[in-house]
């Protein structure tokens, strides 16, 4: 029997190594699984690498890593937003690494390994200072860059509601990079804000199906 | 005689003259969100969302906001009917894949060969951060750049090369000031638009590259909606 429910946060985040890289959805606060992230810092993980939109905003998810020395480097496309203070104070004091990547290639990157593909040449930043150091090659007559996959060793997802086989449907934007993340992970880790039952959810709208999925909790809305 | 210039409702305004019916638009964070605001009533306009929206409607009334459903910008938005959610591995594609119409940006800095600066200036003191800049810039069908023609302390904006890292090279295909409305083409700039009482010479003064005019000039002036 597939039972991909576990019962805690704490079960949830059990066995993340330090120096993982782990993949955590939300564009600004949409989708930002704000629970297993604390559940995360809770396990105490460390020497981390985080490849999320934002860089965390107030003293919540990733932020709160960042303040409580978790996190060695992240790799995000927009670290600055209002509130982001810990990322901004870390990085001015040489305490954070950061690897930025346009947005859409932070996407395609994760996606390219979750397809199991060895990179892409994307146009996206191909004239800018983020192509240094990288092959550019002209395809159809236009300067493209060559970007490699983005795995990671797990990836916290925010859904809306799961079965027991994993399969997720998610709410609105909250959506954003969370099918992504889902299949570009060795651990995929989701909180959802109901279980229901095998069947329940309607096959032609399942999102992300339950092979991406690892491990799914609940967490009341 | 006095110069008019556009308000930044009439800047946008303007823009949203040159978006035709049935368009696909993104638009840019900052001044171009203005451009929503002002679409004909007449035009029907599907907006998208970088953050995986098509068929973004205008913010919610208070009290309404629903924080799942967030425009770039991260501020509350509503979905008007026919809009759709995706992810956004799919949202970038239709980004770069050519598939939005037209994007209207902010910028920092235009050269006249249509290159673009809007991410990043030279201070250092703020961490980098670029978004969707980049992928929207390569990928939009059309790109419209709505700025202030000079910087708040009076620097041109628009210039032979960019001095800011840029976003992406000759993607730039208009240029919407609150003083003209400039092509970029391959000569250069051209200008089709000036608003009243502003010479020539006056508007060569706030740009750095050469400008070449149109064989009729026109006044540019808030369409009336």
């Amino acid at each position: 029997m597939i039972d991909k429910r576990v019962g805690s946060l704490a079960a949830a985040v059990e066995g993340v190594r330090d120096g993982a890289t782990v993949l955590v959805g939300g564009f600004g606060a949409a989708g930002v699984p704000v629970e297993l992230v604390h559940a995360l810092l809770e396990q105490g993980a460390g020497d981390l690498t985080i490849v999320t939109n934002n860089a965390g905003s107030g003293e919540t998810d990733v932020a709160a890593l960042i303040r409580e020395r978790r996190v060695r480097k992240i790799i995000c496309s927009y670290p600055r937003s209002a509130g982001s203070i810990w990322f901004e104070e870390f990085y001015r004091a040489g305490d954070i690494e950061l690897e930025l990547v346009p947005q859409g290639t932070l996407s395609e990157r994760m996606r390219a390994a979750g397809a199991g593909l060895g990179g892409f040449f994307t146009p996206a930043g191909a004239d800018s200072l983020l192509a240094r150091g990288k092959e550019v090659r002209v395809i159809g007559g236009r300067r493209h860059v060559f970007e490699e996959p983005l795995r990671g060793d797990v990836a916290l997802v925010q859904a809306l509601r799961a079965d027991r086989w994993g399969n997720l449907v998610y709410n609105k934007a909250a959506r954003n990079f969370g099918p992504t993340m889902a299949t570009a992970a060795d651990l995929t880790v989701v909180q959802v804000r109901e279980f229901v039952e095998l069947g329940e959810l309607d096959p032609e709208a399942v999102v992300t199906p339950g092979i991406f999925v690892d491990r799914v909790v609940e967490v009341a809305a | 005689m006095t110069i008019s210039p556009l308000s930044h409702t009439g800047m946008a305004a303007r823009v949203a003259q040159d978006i035709p019916d049935g368009s696909y638009v993104n638009l840019g964070i900052g001044m171009p969100t203005l451009v929503g605001d002002v679409v004909s009533a007449g035009k029907e306009i599907v907006f998208h969302s970088e953050n995986g929206i098509l068929g973004m409607g205008p913010a919610p009334a208070a009290g309404e906001e629903d924080w799942e459903l967030i425009n770039a910008g991260k501020a509350p938005v509503t979905l008007v009917p026919g809009g759709s959610f995706f992810h956004h591995t799919d949202s970038f594609m239709m980004m770069r894949g050519g598939h939005i119409d037209v994007t209207v940006l902010g910028a920092f800095q235009v050269s006249a060969q249509g290159d673009l600066a809007n991410w990043a200036t030279d201070d250092a003191h703020l961490p980098p951060a670029v978004g969707g800049a980049m992928d929207l810039a390569v990928g939009a069908k059309r790109v419209l750049v709505l700025m202030m023609h000079t910087t708040s302390d009076g620097r041109p904006k628009l210039l032979p090369e960019c001095t800011y890292p840029l976003t992406a090279a000759q993607v730039v295909d208009r240029i919407y000031t609150e003083l003209a409305v400039i092509d970029v083409t391959p000569d250069g700039f051209l200008v089709r638009e000036m608003v009243e009482g502003l010479t020539r010479d006056e508007l060569e003064r706030r740009t750095a590259a050469p400008l070449a005019y149109a064989d009729e000039v026109t006044v540019l002036a808030p369409p009336v909606r």
